[in-house]
């Protein structure tokens, strides 16, 4: 299940998506809002999404992971909007029968999702704000 | 004819312009490279940007790419998400 909300993104839910009779292993990735960028102070983040096509870029990368692991079920939420520090931007959730494949699968979910899933982050400081990844 | 296509902006292409979409005139055959051509024409701090990729209806662009103007296009700046 891959989506993108604007709503806390809640775990709990997603380990039950997850949860198979089959799974010797799940694996959670959350990425986080943290509270400063190369030693500045951040207020908060705004995440914008292309969402038609975010949505099947991130449905790709969850092909490709299956293509080389054996993954049972598979959960991919990403948040856009105001978000404050200490909130979860992306979740990737991954059960497999063995822990390797988890462990596996998840790295490449969310370092692929930040190649190429047409979402912008922009980090808004206490003293100005940047699109992350934006200028030379 | 002279036909035209619009253009979804977003992230730093929003601020920069100002807009979330703009329309630009399209001739008969133009291509991916010829749009980004004429919106650069038009947005010079566009330039500022470190690299920009086109998505034609939801998918990567490549640059000899012909477009039609019933075609969803969008500018894709540096992605950063995660």
């Amino acid at each position: 299940m891959v989506s993108i909300t604007s709503d806390p993104i809640d775990v709990s839910s997603a380990l039950t998506l997850l949860q198979s009779d089959q799974a010797g292993a799940i694996d959670f990735f959350l990425g986080m809002v943290r509270d400063n960028t190369q030693q500045r102070s951040v207020d908060h983040l705004e995440y914008e999404a292309y969402d038609r096509m975010a949505i099947s870029e991130m449905r790709k990368i969850v092909e490709q992971a299956r293509e080389q692991w054996t993954i049972l079920k598979c959960v991919v939420v990403h948040r856009k909007g105001t978000l404050r520090v200490g909130e979860i931007a992306v979740l990737i959730g991954v059960s497999t029968p063995h822990r390797a494949d988890s462990f596996d699968a998840c790295r490449y979910i969310i370092d692929t999702i930040k190649q190429t899933v047409p979402i912008w982050k922009k980090e808004v400081f206490t003293d100005g704000e940047t699109w992350v990844n934006a200028h030379p | 004819m002279n036909t035209q296509i619009s253009v979804l902006l977003f992230g730093i292409t929003r601020d920069l312009t100002g807009q979330s979409a703009v329309t630009l005139p399209l001739t008969e055959g133009a291509r991916v490279s010829d749009l980004l051509e004429s919106i650069h024409a038009q947005f010079p701090d566009l330039a500022r940007i470190r690299s920009m990729m086109v998505a034609v209806n939801g998918e990567y662009a490549e640059p000899d790419l012909a477009l039609s103007s019933s075609d969803e296009v969008a500018l894709i700046p540096p992605v950063s998400g995660g």
